[in-house]
């Protein structure tokens, strides 16, 4: 009689550990349905980390509707353009990319020839101060009294070079 | 610390002092700051620029902020040379002939804006010419 009881007890106890066993194996399965079917939400979230840890693609934005990512913004090159479109289009459930990334447009450096042009005539009425151009970058000389640098810089940053390089400057 | 934070003060600034076409970009080690504002609103930037950057010595900022934009034909202008005249010029260039003076701190005409550097002035004696901006102040209303 007891000994019944106890292999009734047994079969009860497989039935449910077999049970247990097909409900987590059934919620398994569920979860990673759900994982490969991400929400837009989600996805968006994703590409948004992504984005945000990579310093390349600062300034872009992103959408996304119904696994189609949108992204938008500027970016510095068309070179950023493309690495930026890349990565997004690897991120988990990600259909497709649209790129609307704009890009922006290069600072504007003058020629050497015209800017040697102005920046003598800029400093013609400075006497003291001698100034090269290479490849944009102002290099100056000679000396000049502190009142009369701070009148000249906001005129030859004016002019669109590369640089203003007062290291060989003395300013007293 | 990036360029952009080096000068934060000043960028936040010229966002908040209402600096138009304001631009801020960094390339190749240098941080490019553009656009139009007034007189004053320029003199506090590069007032804010030394004092970060102590004689502009690192050469890490080039900030073309321009107090002319707004300045038309006809404007009135005070000739702020540093000592001597203002030399009026046949063309717009040091190369070009001079053609005549205006005094220091003479009001002129401004006839028409040739480029940034390069305007066409005309002085109450009729003297027509090309003079360099540098030496020109628009006076403000």
């Amino acid at each position: 009689m007891i000994k019944l009881h106890s292999s009734k007890k047994i079969i009860m106890k497989k039935l449910i550990t077999s049970f247990l066993g097909i409900a987590i194996l059934v919620l398994a399965i569920s979860i990673s349905s759900c994982k490969s079917k991400p929400k837009d939400a989600d996805i968006k979230a994703a590409i948004e980390k992504a984005l945000a840890a990579d310093p390349m693609s600062a300034g872009t934005t992103v959408t996304v509707e119904k696994g189609v990512a949108t992204i938008a913004g500027e970016c510095k090159d068309e070179m950023c353009k493309t690495h930026c479109a890349d990565m997004v289009s690897k991120i988990k459930g990600v259909k497709s990319v649209v790129n609307n990334c704009a890009v922006a447009p290069q600072v504007e450096i003058a020629a050497d020839d015209p800017l040697a042009a102005a920046v003598n005539d800029a400093i013609k009425d400075f006497s003291g101060v001698t100034a090269t151009v290479t490849d944009g970058i102002i290099k100056l000389g000679g000396t000049i009294k502190k009142d009369m640098w701070m009148k000249l810089k906001p005129v030859l940053d004016g002019l669109k070079p590369k640089k203003v390089d007062p290291s060989g400057l003395t300013i007293n | 610390m990036t360029l952009q934070e080096k000068y934060k003060d000043l960028v936040d600034t010229a966002t908040t002092s209402g600096v138009s076409n304001l631009k801020v970009r960094e390339q190749d080690g240098v941080l490019y700051v553009d656009g139009d504002t007034s007189g004053a609103v320029k003199q506090q930037l590069w007032t804010l620029y030394e004092k970060i950057d102590p004689n502009f010595l690192s050469g890490d900022l080039v900030m073309n902020i321009s107090s002319v934009a707004g300045v038309n034909e006809g404007a009135k202008l005070k000739v702020t040379t540093n000592r001597s005249n203002l030399n009026i010029r046949k063309g717009p260039g040091t190369d070009h002939e001079i053609i005549g003076k205006a005094a220091r701190h003479e009001i002129v005409s401004l006839i028409r804006k040739e480029n940034d550097q390069w305007w066409v002035i005309k002085t109450d004696d009729g003297e027509e010419g090309y003079s360099y901006t540098q030496y020109l102040t628009p006076i403000e209303n």
